[in-house]
Formats: structure tokens, sequence, C-alpha cells
């Protein structure tokens, strides 16, 4: 999935099957706030395949192991909105079953 | 006096721009900027003609001249993200998710809408249908009822018209008749009997086999009922009254309805919301003093009564955006003339989103919303199998 040139890794396009702008833009981002990245952006090149084209080159590094940190990052950041929405639902319950217990005495 | 007024005084002039690397190794990397810049990157302002500056900065070099780092690192997202829930009820959750990129937000809103898996009616065999309603408009109608079940206690359908087992299927019965003189009666969603043993109907290109059973659509091999996770949750539709036909005398329906997994981005039958939508924190903010006279024609200027009248003594009175959250963003108190547009300023906060998720009923809103998150984390882990 991967199209690049072997003499420089710094420079690739990934290929992703079955994904769309919901991956695509979200990595875009992350991948723009890392400082190694050059210039990243994705194309979907036909709207009936199920198809994107993601670039990054990148300063030097390999293009492979930047658009794998974005992801892990993605992840992280994920799990965090995860723990942090749990975290808010939990307040919310409890504050709503104590307001249910105020309004009944 | 705004914020960005007063960040102005205690902005101290960042390092000379040379070169990122040597930004990043810095311990205290300069993270505010000039505050007009400051407010072009995290507002989008709302002129009478159109909006302005709608974009976001996402690159992290974007304020490398100027000695900052626009980068987003973990530990930072960390400490500034927050959610705070606004409004829970059965259905629907509010909350207001701060401190992240559209970008992200965005995902979460498509992933909820397209691709968090429900359960819903795939398959219809209809063994009698002598309504007016035709058979596939019938299926289309059942296919739309929302189903009461957990989607993440069965498995996708591997293939259609392959094994249809007690985990992949939920099969309802609808058998309704109409008697000759009696008024006409209405088919309502709560006469779909859930069938936990499977499918009764036969198999019509099975040969008869005299001393096993006839065979039927589906093979389970035991009966839902008796699995701990629905033998005290029965199976059905989530709302009793959904009109599926209505029968004159002498007509009936009789049908067996598969329900299966699948997500929205197939049919949206699937998806498991009505609505998922956020908006962006409207913010209102009045450039100079609007008193008195001003003052009462701008907050009866307000159809959403954002603005109130504060007195500030000697007889004075003055205006004050006291609910921008009500904010439609209908623009009518920058009409009549440059005056207002100088008087008051609309924006929007660009990493604020007031979220609302309204589910159909079949999954609590506010799990929906983690499943959606997790379904990002999955995509993020395929990716990385499939670069190692
Ligand atoms: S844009 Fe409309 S709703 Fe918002 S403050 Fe102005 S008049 Fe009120």
């Amino acid at each position: 999935m991967e199209h690049g040139s072997h003499s420089d890794p710094s420079k690739s396009t990934f290929s992703l099957v079955d994904e769309d702008h919901t991956f695509a833009n979200s990595i875009r981002f992350t991948l723009n706030q890392d400082p190694r990245v050059a210039f990243t952006g994705y194309s979907i090149p036909h709207p009936s395949e199920n198809r994107v084209n993601i670039r990054v080159q990148t300063t030097g590094d390999p293009a492979r192991e930047v658009l794998k940190d974005a992801c892990q990052d993605l992840m992280l950041m994920c799990q965090h909105v995860r723990s942090t929405f749990n975290k808010a639902v939990e307040v919310a319950k409890s504050s709503r079953v104590r307001t249910e217990d105020t309004d009944s005495d | 006096m705004s914020e960005e007024d007063e960040s102005m005084s205690d902005f101290e002039e960042g390092e000379e721009g040379s070169g990122l690397d040597f930004i990043l190794s810095l311990d205290d990397v300069p993270s505010n900027l000039p505050p007009h810049l400051e407010l072009l990157k995290t507002r989008v302002l709302c002129n009478s003609d159109a909006p302005q500056h709608t974009d976001t900065i996402q690159y992290s070099g974007a304020y490398a001249a100027l000695g900052v780092d626009n980068s987003l690192r973990l530990d930072s997202f960390c400490e500034n993200f927050k959610i705070e829930v606004n409004r829970m009820a059965d259905d629907v959750i509010e909350f207001d998710m701060i401190g992240i990129d559209p970008a992200i937000a965005n995902s979460f809103r498509r992933i909820l809408i397209a691709e968090v898996p429900t359960m819903a009616i795939e398959r219809v065999y209809i063994a009698n249908n002598t309504s007016i309603v035709q058979d596939e408009v019938l299926a289309h109608r059942l296919g739309l009822i929302p189903i009461h079940a957990d989607p993440r206690l069965f498995e996708y359908p591997v293939n259609a018209g392959d094994d249809r087992n007690e985990k992949n299927t939920i099969v309802f019965k609808l058998h309704v008749r109409c008697k000759r003189g009696q008024p006409r009666i209405t088919v309502k969603s709560d006469q779909l009997q859930w069938l936990p043993n499977g499918s009764e109907l036969p198999c019509e290109n099975a040969k008869p086999n005299a001393d096993s059973k006839p065979k039927t659509f589906t093979s389970f091999a035991c009966s839902q009922d008796s699995l701990p996770e629905f033998s005290c949750n029965p199976l059905g539709p989530t709302n009793p009254d959904i009109i599926v036909a209505k029968l004159g005398p002498g007509q009936e329906i009789e049908l067996e309805a598969h329900a299966v997994k699948g997500i929205g981005k197939t049919h949206a039958k699937w998806s498991p919301v009505a609505t998922a939508w956020y908006r962006m924190l409207p913010e209102v903010v009045l450039l100079e003093d609007v008193e008195d006279e001003l003052a009462e024609e701008l907050k009866n200027k307000c159809p959403k009564q954002v603005f109130d009248i504060e007195d500030c003594g000697k007889g004075r009175r003055r205006a004050k955006a006291a609910r921008p959250r009500d904010c439609t963003l209908c623009r009518e108190c920058i009409r009549g003339g440059k005056e207002w547009e100088d008087r008051v300023s609309l924006r929007r906060v660009k990493n604020h989103f007031i979220f609302t998720i309204e589910s159909t009923g079949a999954v609590p809103s506010e799990v929906l919303f983690t499943e959606a998150v997790k379904i990002l984390e999955d995509k993020c882990e395929r990716v990385i199998t499939e670069l190692s």
C-alpha cells in the first residue's frame, strides 16, 4: 500500500482501501502537527472507489515511521477523549441522581 | 475590553525564527501569538457579508517565522481537552467538547452516522400480503424500524445466505388479519413478535426429510432467550407505535423478518443516530459601549434575546451580551449599516464544539459516542499493523 522510491524513504504516498475522509482528514491533522512533516495531504481519486491516497513528505525521517507515529498519536488522543467523556458522563449521571433525590424530598 | 486586547499587554516578542529544530529544542517555546493572529487562529469572524478565517491552522510550522511552535504535543492536548455534559436524557446527550480540532470532531460525527453498527431488519420473507402496501414497500418500512438490541452482542453476518445462527440473526414474525365485517386496523411495530428459536418458515428448496424437523431459513443452535444477555431483556422494536401498514376487512399480512448487524454506510437503516451534529460555540463581543437608546435597540434587534441591559449607575444603561450561547448567527444585530458592524463582533470559537447526539433508541447515546471513538482507534490500529 506504500508507493514511494527506494532511494528516498522520506517521501511516500500511502494508498488505503476501505477508508474515507473520516480517517484521512483526522490523520492529515495529526501529521500536520508533527514538526518532522514538511508536507501532507490526501485525495480520494474516485468517489465510487473505496480508497484514499495519503501523501507524506518529511524533512528526512522515513515517511512510513512518521505516519505510524501519527496513527499512534491519534489513537492516544482518542483514548484520552474516551476517558474524559466517560468521566464527564459519570459526573453528569451522579449530579442527575442527586437532583432527582432533592426533588423527591 | 475583550480578552484579546488584554493579552496584548503581556505578550512578549518571540525569539527570532531560526529553524524549527532550534525552536523545538527550547524548553519554554513561546506559545502565545500576537493577539491579532491568535484571534484569527482561534475564531471564525462572522461578518455581515461572509464568514472569515474559517480554516484551522494545522501545519506545525505555520508560525515558525515568529518563533511560535504550532505543533500539538499529546501532553498539552490532554491538559487542555475538556468535556462537559450539558444535557442527558434517555435518547439524547448534549455536551461541550473543548480543545479539539474540527478534523477529529468531524470524524466522530461521521463515524456516529455511518459506521457505528446496529441491528436492522434486512430480509423479509412474505408468506402472504393482501394489504394495499406492496411487498417491497412493506419490507422497506420494516427495515427502518429501530430494533432494541445491543449490536455488541451480535456478529456481522459473514455472507448473505450463509449460516444464520443465534449470534447474527434476530427473527421476528408478523401475522395480522383484519376480519371481514370488522373496521380497518392499523398494524404497528409492537405486533412484530420476537422468535427466539429462529425462523418457523420451512425452506422451500430443502429436501423434505421425513424424520428430522423441516429445514427453516435459520439454524439456531439454541434459543436466544436462553442466553443470559437476552433472557431478562427481550428483543423487539424500540418504539411500539410505529405504523407499518393499515389493513382493510379481509386483508392479511403474514411474514417473517430477519434483522442482522450492519453499518449506516451500507444503508441508512443501520445508522444508530437520528442526528449527530455539532456547532461551534458562538461568541458575541461588543467592541464599544452600547448605551441607552442604542442598547435598547440592540436588545430588541436580537430574536434570541442574547443581549441584556445592565444599569451602570447615574441613570445610564449599557447593553451586555449575556447569553452568547443562544446566538443562532442570524446576524440581525449587525444589520443596519457599518456602525453596527463596528459595534458588535460575531465570532465562533474554532475548537469548542457543542455536540448533540440523538440516538434512535437502540443504544444509549453516551455509549454511541464511546463506540465511535473506539472505531477511530481501531482504524489507527489497522493502519499501524499494515505499516509494520
Ligand atoms: S446574530 Fe442574531 S442571534 Fe446572534 S446575537 Fe446577533 S441578533 Fe442575536
